[in-house]
Order: C-alpha cells, then sequence, then structure tokens
C-alpha cells in the first residue's frame, strides 16, 4: 500500500491506497467524491476530468500516487458551499448544456480549466477544446454556448477597472 | 443562431391560463448533477458488497470444454468463482426474457444469464467472479482460464441467412428466428408494380450501432435477510418492467422486490431490457445475504449491451411518370445477434407500418425475417426500426427524384399525404393523427436557405471545384406515444402500453406528483411540474415529482418509444383534473354553492359571478386534510389516481436539410449546415424539445459518418472501445438551427406527440441524401454508412472507373 497526500477542494487529506489505484478510484471510492464520473476504459471520454494543480486531467489516466502533493479540484469543489452556482455551473444549467448530466462534471471541469487558459474563446476554440469530452445526450450544441457565455462573463469580471465593455 | 420560431399555426396551450406549458423554463434537475450530487448506480455506498466480475467468452461461437478456477481463486480479495453450470440452480433453468414473440413459431432459444456447455458470441457470459474489491472481481474475471473449442460462426447478416451458414443454434437447424409479414393486397402491389413508368429498386444496409449512452451499465442488488425483500438498483430505463421480469425470472415474489432506477447517465433504448448482471447480481445477494454489485466497463458495454440497427433493406418502389408513387415493398433481414433479449425481435416492427414514409400510396407489403448471428444481441437503440424505415424510403425517394429528373422536394410535395386528409389512414393500417407536412417542408427549405445553397453548389459544380456541395433532404414521420394496448396485442407484445400517474395534494398544498415514466436525462420533472403547476395555478416549485423507486411509483410502463409525455403526461393531466374536480366538490360544500356554478381562477374557486366569494387551494387542501368539515361521502384526502391507455398513436413528423462540403479528392465529408422543422404537436417546454432534437440529429448524422460497430469474419468487434467506435465530439457536430410546426395531436387533451427520437430518425437520411446529392454528378448513386473518407474516396473512384465521371 501507498500513502498518498492530497488537498482535495482546498482540504487536506492523506490516504492508503495501493500503488496502482487511479487518481479516479481513490476519489470516488476512497474519498466518497462520487461527482467526478467515469465514462470509459481508453482516456477517450473525459467523464473523470478534474484540476490537478489548476489544470484539467482525466483522472482515469493517472494514478493516485503520481498526484500525491497535488491540489486536486474536483466537481463538489466548484459551487459555493450554500449551492450558488459558479458561472460555468451556471451558464450550463442557463444554456441547457446538460440532459443526463452524467458527461457534465467532467465538461465543467474541462470548460473551466478552458476558459482559464483562453482569454479570447471562440466557438472553434471551445469545439477543439473540449474535444476530448463526449456527450452522447446533447449533441454539443449548447455546451459550446454555455461554454462561450462563461467564457464571456469571466472576461467582463477579469477587466481591468475603468475598461469599456 | 438557433431560431426557433413558433409557428403561426400554434393554439394555446389547453389551459384556462398556461402561465409555464410553453414557456422555456430551466430544469430543476440541473442543480444535483452539476454540482456532483446526483448519485448513479455507480455512487452508493454499500458496505460489505461483493463486486462481481464476468468472465465473458473471447470466441464467437465454441464449445466450453473446462473452465479452471483455480488461478483466480488465488487472487487476494477473489471469494468465487462460479460457472454457468453452477449457477444454473439459482434461476431454475429460466432464461432471460424475450417480451415479444412476434410470431406464433417464432424461435427463441434459451437465453441463460451465464452459457452453459457453449458460447454463443464473443462477450456472452461463462463464468463469474465474486470479490471484496472492483480491482479484485476484474483481476479475478482476467484469470479464469477456459478451454474452448471454437466452432464455425454465422456472422455476416446476408450469409448468416443462406442455407448453407454455420448455425447460431443447431438444434434449430436454422437461422430464422421468425418472418413477419404485413401485405394487406399482395395482387394490388404487384399490378401497381407493373404498370408502372418507374421501379426503383434499392438494397441499403443498416451497420449495426452501440448505443454509448456516457453511463456504462451498473447494478447494486442489496438483500434484506432478516425481512427476505431484495432492492435492485439498476442504470436501466424500465425498473417497473424489470421488477416483474426478475421477479419471474427467478420466482421471488414480486411483493419482496424493490426496483430502483438512481440517476441514469442516459439510455437510448440500451438501458430497456433485463440483462444478465441483473439477474446474477440478484440471485447472489439473495443467496449470499450481502449486497452483490456490478459496474460495466466500456469495454464491456461494447460486448454485453444490445446493440441497435442492423439490416439488410431491399426496398423497392412503383411510381407513374409524374414522380407518383403507387406501391411501395420493402424486404428486410434483421440481425438478431446470438439471443433475443427483451423486445429484439419486435423492433424491425416498429419500422414495419412506416415504410412508405409521410407519402399517400396506395398499396404496401412488408416482409422481415429476423436472423440468428453469433453476434452481440440487438434491441431498441434510438428510433428502434423508425430510423431504418425512413432511411429506406428517404433514400429511394431520392433515387425516385433522379430517375424522373424533379427535384426531391418536388417528389416528395407530390406524393405527401396533404393536410386536409388527417385523420389518414394509411395503406399499412394505422392512423396518423394529424400534420402538415407541405408547410413543413416550405419552412424547411426557408429556413435551409435552398435557392442559396443550390447557387452556390450549382457555382462550385460549373468550376468543378474538389470541395462539392450536397443538399440532403428527409421528410420523416413516426409513430410514437407508445401504446395502445390493443395494438400491442395484436402484434403478440407480452404486455400493455398505458401509464400510470398519482397527483397528492398534501395538507399545506404543496404536491407530489408519482408517475410510471422513467426519466433519465429527459427533463421529466421539470415538464411534469409546470403541466400540474398549470392545471392548479400554482408556483411548479411547489410540485414534487416522484419517479424511478418502484416502492414510490409502484406502477408504470416507464420510458422508450418517445411515450413519456404523449402516455405519460396525459396520464398526470388526468390525475390532476381528477384532484381539481374533487376539489371543486370540497370548495362547493364550502361555498354553499353547487359545484357547476364554481369557477377555477388563480389557484381558487370562485363563484361565477360572484368573484368575492371564493375559496383557495390551500384552504382545501387543508379541509381535506383535517376532515373537520367535508361533504358526506368524501373521502379526506385530496389525490387522485389515473391510468391511461392511449387511443392510437401520436405522429411527430419533420422535414430535416443537411447540407455537407464533399472534398472530392479525399472524401472527407464536412456537415456545413443543418436545418430541422419538426413538428411534435405542442411543446410543454420548447427549450427541452430543443436538447432533444439537438442530440438526436447528432446520433443520426453519426450513424450517416462515423459509427459502426465492426466484426471480423471470425466475429471479433473490433471497436470495442471508444477509440475505435467514433462517437462524435463538440469539434466534429455541426450547428443546428430549428424551427417547429405545431399541429396539435387530437388523441390526448394536451394535443402532445413526442420528440425523443425525431432527430436520430431524421438526420441519417438527410446526411447521406446530402453526399449523393454532392456526387451525383460524378456518377455515385449510393454511399454506405458510415460514409468515412475512404467509402466516399471509394465511391467516386468506382463511379469514375464506370465512366460516370463528368
Ligand atoms: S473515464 Fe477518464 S477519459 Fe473516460
Ligand atoms: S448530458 Fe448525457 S452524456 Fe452529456
Amino acid at each position: 500500500m501507498s500513502l498518498v497526500t492530497l488537498t482535495v477542494n482546498g482540504e487536506g487529506r492523506s490516504l492508503d491506497v495501493e500503488p496502482r489505484t487511479l487518481l479516479v478510484h481513490a476519489l470516488r471510492d476512497h474519498l466518497g467524491l462520487t461527482g467526478t464520473n467515469i465514462g470509459c476504459d481508453s482516456s477517450s471520454c473525459g467523464a473523470c476530468t478534474v484540476l490537478v494543480d489548476g489544470l484539467s486531467a482525466k483522472s482515469c489516466t493517472m494514478l493516485a500516487v503520481q498526484a500525491d502533493g497535488a491540489e486536486i479540484t474536483t466537481i463538489e469543489g466548484v459551487a459555493e458551499p450554500d449551492g450558488t452556482l459558479n458561472s460555468v455551473q451556471q451558464a450550463f444549467h442557463e444554456c441547457h448544456a446538460l440532459q443526463c448530466g452524467y458527461c457534465t462534471p467532467g465538461m465543467v471541469m474541462a470548460a473551466m480549466s478552458l476558459i482559464d487558459e483562453y482569454p479570447d474563446l471562440d466557438e472553434a476554440g471551445v469545439r477543439s477544446g473540449l474535444e476530448g469530452n463526449l456527450c452522447r445526450c446533447t449533441g454539443y450544441q449548447n455546451i459550446v454556448d454555455a461554454v462561450l457565455q462563461a467564457a464571456a462573463t469571466a472576461a467582463t469580471a477579469n477587466a481591468p477597472a475603468g475598461s469599456t465593455p | 443562431m438557433t431560431a426557433t420560431a413558433t409557428a403561426e399555426a400554434e393554439a394555446p396551450a389547453p389551459t384556462a391560463k398556461a402561465t409555464h406549458f410553453g414557456s422555456r423554463r430551466l430544469r430543476r434537475e440541473d442543480p444535483a448533477l452539476l454540482t456532483g450530487e446526483a448519485r448513479f448506480v455507480d455512487d452508493l455506498h454499500l458496505p460489505g458488497a461483493l463486486w462481481l466480475g464476468v468472465v465473458r467468452s473471447t470466441e464467437a461461437h465454441a464449445v466450453i470444454h473446462g473452465i479452471d478456477t483455480d488461478a483466480a481463486l488465488r487472487i487476494e480479495g477473489v471469494t468465487e468463482v462460479l460457472t454457468g453450470a453452477d449457477l444454473a440452480p439459482l434461476w431454475g433453468g429460466a432464461a432471460l426474457p424475450c417480451a415479444w414473440p412476434v410470431t406464433d413459431d417464432m424461435h427463441n432459444p434459451p437465453h441463460l444469464p451465464v452459457a452453459v456447455g457453449e458460447a454463443k458470441y464473443a462477450g456472452d457470459a461463462v463464468a463469474v467472479v465474486l470479490a471484496t474489491s472492483r480491482y479484485a472481481a476484474a483481476d479475478g474475471a482476467a484469470a479464469v482460464a477456459v478451454d474452448y473449442e471454437p466452432k464455425p460462426a454465422a456472422i455476416d447478416l446476408a450469409s448468416a441467412a443462406e442455407p448453407d451458414s454455420p448455425l447460431v443454434h443447431e438444434s434449430l437447424g436454422t437461422n430464422a428466428s421468425y418472418t413477419w409479414e404485413l401485405t394487406p393486397d399482395p395482387d394490388a402491389v404487384e399490378k401497381a408494380f407493373a404498370e408502372a413508368e418507374h421501379v426503383i429498386e434499392e438494397r441499403f444496409i443498416q451497420q449495426r450501432l452501440i448505443p454509448a449512452a456516457m453511463e456504462p451499465r451498473g447494478v447494486a442488488a442489496v438483500p434484506s435477510p432478516a425481512g427476505g425483500e431484495l432492492t435492485l438498483y439498476s442504470a436501466t430505463q424500465i425498473p417497473h418492467i424489470l421488477k416483474v421480469m426478475t421477479a419471474v425470472t427467478l420466482g421471488i415474489g414480486e411483493n419482496k422486490l424493490r426496483v430502483v432506477a438512481p440517476a441514469v447517465g442516459g439510455g437510448f433504448g440500451s438501458k430497456l431490457n433485463v440483462y444478465a448482471e441483473e439477474i446474477i447480481c440478484s440471485a447472489l445477494a439473495l443467496r449470499k445475504g450481502v449486497p452483490v454489485r456490478w459496474t460495466e466497463s466500456r469495454s464491456e458495454a461494447a460486448l454485453a449491451t444490445i446493440q441497435g440497427r442492423g439490416q439488410v433493406q431491399d426496398i423497392a418502389l412503383a411510381a407513374d411518370a409524374d414522380g407518383r408513387v403507387k406501391a411501395v415493398k420493402a424486404r428486410l433481414l434483421a440481425d438478431m445477434g446470438a439471443y433475443l433479449q427483451l423486445v429484439t425481435p419486435g423492433i424491425p416492427l416498429l419500422g414495419a407500418f412506416l415504410y412508405h414514409g409521410c407519402y399517400d400510396i396506395g398499396h404496401y407489403s412488408f416482409v422481415c425475417t429476423g436472423v440468428f448471428t453469433n453476434k452481440t444481441p440487438t434491441d431498441a437503440y434510438r428510433g428502434a426500426g423508425r430510423p431504418e424505415a425512413t432511411y429506406a424510403i428517404e433514400r429511394a425517394m431520392d433515387s425516385l427524384a433522379a430517375a424522373t429528373g424533379l427535384t426531391p422536394e418536388e417528389v416528395r410535395a407530390r406524393n405527401f399525404i396533404s393536410a386536409d386528409a388527417f385523420p389518414y389512414t394509411s395503406c399499412a393500417g394505422l392512423i396518423f393523427d394529424s400534420g402538415d407536412y407541405h408547410a413543413v417542408l416550405d419552412r424547411a427549405m426557408a429556413l435551409a436557405d435552398l435557392d442559396a445553397r443550390r447557387a452556390d453548389q450549382a457555382r462550385r459544380r460549373a468550376e468543378q471545384n474538389p470541395r462539392q456541395l450536397g443538399i440532403g433532404f428527409s421528410s420523416y414521420v413516426e409513430m410514437c406515444g407508445l401504446a395502445p394496448s390493443r395494438v400491442l396485442a395484436s402484434l403478440n407484445y407480452g404486455a400493455g402500453g398505458w401509464e400510470a400517474a398519482t397527483v397528492r395534494v398534501l395538507p399545506t398544498a404543496k404536491v407530489q406528483v408519482v408517475t410510471g415514466a422513467t426519466p433519465h436525462g429527459q427533463g421529466h420533472e421539470t415538464a411534469w411540474s409546470m403541466i400540474v403547476a398549470d392545471r392548479l395555478g400554482i408556483d411548479p416549485d411547489d410540485v414534487e415529482v416522484l419517479h424511478s423507486d418502484t416502492a414510490v411509483s409502484p406502477t408504470g410502463m416507464d420510458t422508450y418509444g418517445s411515450r413519456s409525455l404523449a402516455v405519460g403526461g396525459t396520464a398526470i393531466y388526468m390525475a390532476t383534473e381528477r384532484v381539481l374536480d374533487k376539489a371543486r366538490v370540497i370548495a362547493a360544500h364550502r361555498l354553499e354553492a353547487s359545484p357547476e356554478d364554481l369557477e377555477y381562477v388563480d389557484g381558487s374557486f370562485r363563484v361565477r359571478g360572484t368573484p368575492a366569494s371564493s375559496v383557495a387551494f390551500g384552504e382545501i387542501a387543508f379541509a381535506a386534510f383535517t376532515a373537520h368539515d367535508l361533504p358526506d361521502g368524501v373521502e379526506p384526502n385530496l389525490e387522485a389516481h389515473a391510468t391511461y391507455d392511449p387511443p392510437n398513436f401520436t405522429f411527430p413528423n419533420g422535414t430535416h436539410v443537411a447540407t455537407v462540403e464533399v472534398d472530392t479528392e479525399t472524401g472527407a465529408v464536412e456537415v456545413v449546415d443543418y436545418a430541422a422543422v419538426d413538428d411534435c404537436g405542442r411543446q410543454v417546454n420548447p427549450l427541452i424539445v430543443e436538447g432533444q432534437i439537438h442530440g438526436g440529429i447528432l446520433q443520426g448524422a453519426a450513424q450517416a459518418l462515423y459509427e459502426d460497430a465492426v466484426y471480423t469474419d471470425d466475429g471479433q468487434l473490433a471497436t470495442a472501445s471508444l477509440v475505435d467506435y467514433l462517437v462524435p465530439s463538440a469539434a466534429e457536430a455541426p450547428r443546428y438551427r430549428l424551427d417547429s410546426h405545431v399541429s396539435p395531436s387530437p388523441t390526448n387533451p394536451m394535443g402532445v406527440k413526442g420528440i425523443g427520437e425525431a432527430g436520430t430518425i431524421a438526420a441519417t437520411p438527410a446526411v447521406i441524401n446530402a453526399i449523393v446529392d454532392a456526387l451525383r454528378p460524378l456518377g455515385v448513386t449510393d454511399v454506405e454508412m458510415p460514409a468515412s473518407p475512404q467509402t466516399v474516396w471509394r465511391a467516386i473512384e468506382t463511379a469514375r472507373g464506370r465512366g460516370g465521371a463528368s
């Protein structure tokens, strides 16, 4: 067994896992954070996307031991404690960007990372940026629109004071 | 831009004051799903559970000479390994159910949850492992050594139907499961073909598809050893049907069984079944007295969850010199796979009545033979029979257009059932409820900006541009709202098609709606709360919707076939009416008026003409609870139940126009525009309707362009992962532009039809017709699915070789 220490959603956690334990299973089975989903066994679907030190990563492609010492954000750590959705979650809600919601936690995490990384996202950028996240329900259009809406919100929030919109 | 103009034809929603019906209300389901709070089966915390691992046949067809469990049993955490023979006593020989014996002489060989003696397809369960963790279960299953003696396998569908094919089930002496025919007047069909000016004959192949709901299946069976009950959690679309079937298969009392479908991550028909793992987990949990659970891996899903489509279609049209179709003949081979699952044989029959599409023709003949192959069983996949039918007729109509020199839109318009013909009795015996197919087509042409696109196409043709443009039409009508129970009886289906609902008003005037419909992404809670809130004049947030747990919602027929709104929603509407009727009696008593003199306005009953004299809904709810002053004979509650058995199907319809760019040098296809006009009757929530259409279109387009369950000659599935099986991403998806037409269905009080499958039904032929349209000047008349760059390139080269190039 291996001892792994992580900061998950701002909280220090240590866990004793088989060395082969995938990060996604460590989060789900050992820490009870079941919001991160598993949709494949070939790193194809992105349902398991979390932030590792601020960057999106497919938690099924990483061992828990590889994440030792890292800061992890999962979907459970995104909304306010009182349930208020963050801007990406809110945009998904407003744009009807989810149906069954199984891909959604991974989509939201991937979108947060994308918006963070590219301040000037356009539609093509969103589509290629989310290529690694599959959704079987929505046909993607509303997801793309939600990410663009959230990106616009972020751009407004980040605009220096006094700049004109 | 998504332009969702609603048609002028839209009538007001059928309620005195429709505050919510028809509005784009955001979904109440979202917050739990957006924050990770929702619980799917694999999220359940079940201390002490044993994990099931399934050993699956690596051979398409083989005798099992021995199963060596020693290595598996040495793995830490593995507690037991059980073969099919070990497990047989648990189900006492009962097989997994097939509820649709389409003919009296249909062959339905026993389908055991775990095979004994012989494996019939790659993926067939041959043994199981129990272990204390999911990793140990997987290790254990991998360590079981099975001694197979491979046998010849029937893989290719058309070959499997030949007399010299290897047999999947030798004892049957044939691979044919059944042959089903619908030919009301054979002589008239032959006469029409003999007299036809144009006869179009086409063969189309519907490749097999992997449904690929993003949540793989999962099962957890939790026993209560002292009480003898069992709770079965499953990622299923059909908890109610599953409860009956599990009880019957295992011989346990239905009263001791509770089935729960927690959050379910999509289904598309693939979770409309009774699967081996549900039976195995239930049987083992009862035997061991501890929870037994299983979560499907994605590559396992490709083998162990049903697949869709899989047909060889021969369609023939007889038309006169003006391109008017007089008769349609369809002959199908339908791939059953190795066994019949819950409704496998009936899937082609859901299309059997629709091979003449939305066209007013005189004579009809349909014959389908279900054929066993050594492959994963097929069953319902989004559209189930109707996409196949629509594909065949819509492709053939384009061939007719080419033969007659008419445009695709003109050949359709000439043959459409006209708006004044509804209700329309079809040549196949259905009664189409309502529609205006010409208006829908006109609207679609306008939305697609057809003239400009045709001008662009002409320009590119003239300049011999390597990137050619194609415009593809697809007009469809589908039968939804499954289904009138008597019609199901005439088709030998093993159950009814009704739906149940309870509307219960609580003492504080909050409302519980209990429904037998079982959502897995459709937004039912939001839609049902809107319907009930409008009727009762209350806020949708005061309406809770309870579903998907047989302890809470004991009766229901579940969700598939675009039935939830047209059947389940109607039951809810009826139960709400009954609540209002009772409330009216209580209100009349309190107002000392007669019930007929009351009107219900803004959540209060008032005496007509005397608005000051009124009693609010909340007061009635509380009065029903205290029972201090109810009229004689009125029971102290305010709730009502309704079970609705629809008198007819509903018939959503539409026209979709796909515009594609085809690179004639590489064969690459890009969908550059997608315009869709759908008529699903009145829309409760257009936001949800559009979402269903978007997702449906992409699934249909994906069959046309990307998806194919490819089997090698020896029966190995070559596309068993999401690396090899191309579920499209946002990067491949086109932008959809939608419009709608509303012709209310006269069949139900809300005038609704259903929209779950429309996009998938329409999109596949629209995209392929567009590709063929782009390439017709090069001599291409057909492109197989999926239209990969290689397939398209070969079609171009073959046509050039034939001298078709201009
Ligand atoms: S589960 Fe990680 S990419 Fe699919
Ligand atoms: S919402 Fe169902 S998979 Fe994306």
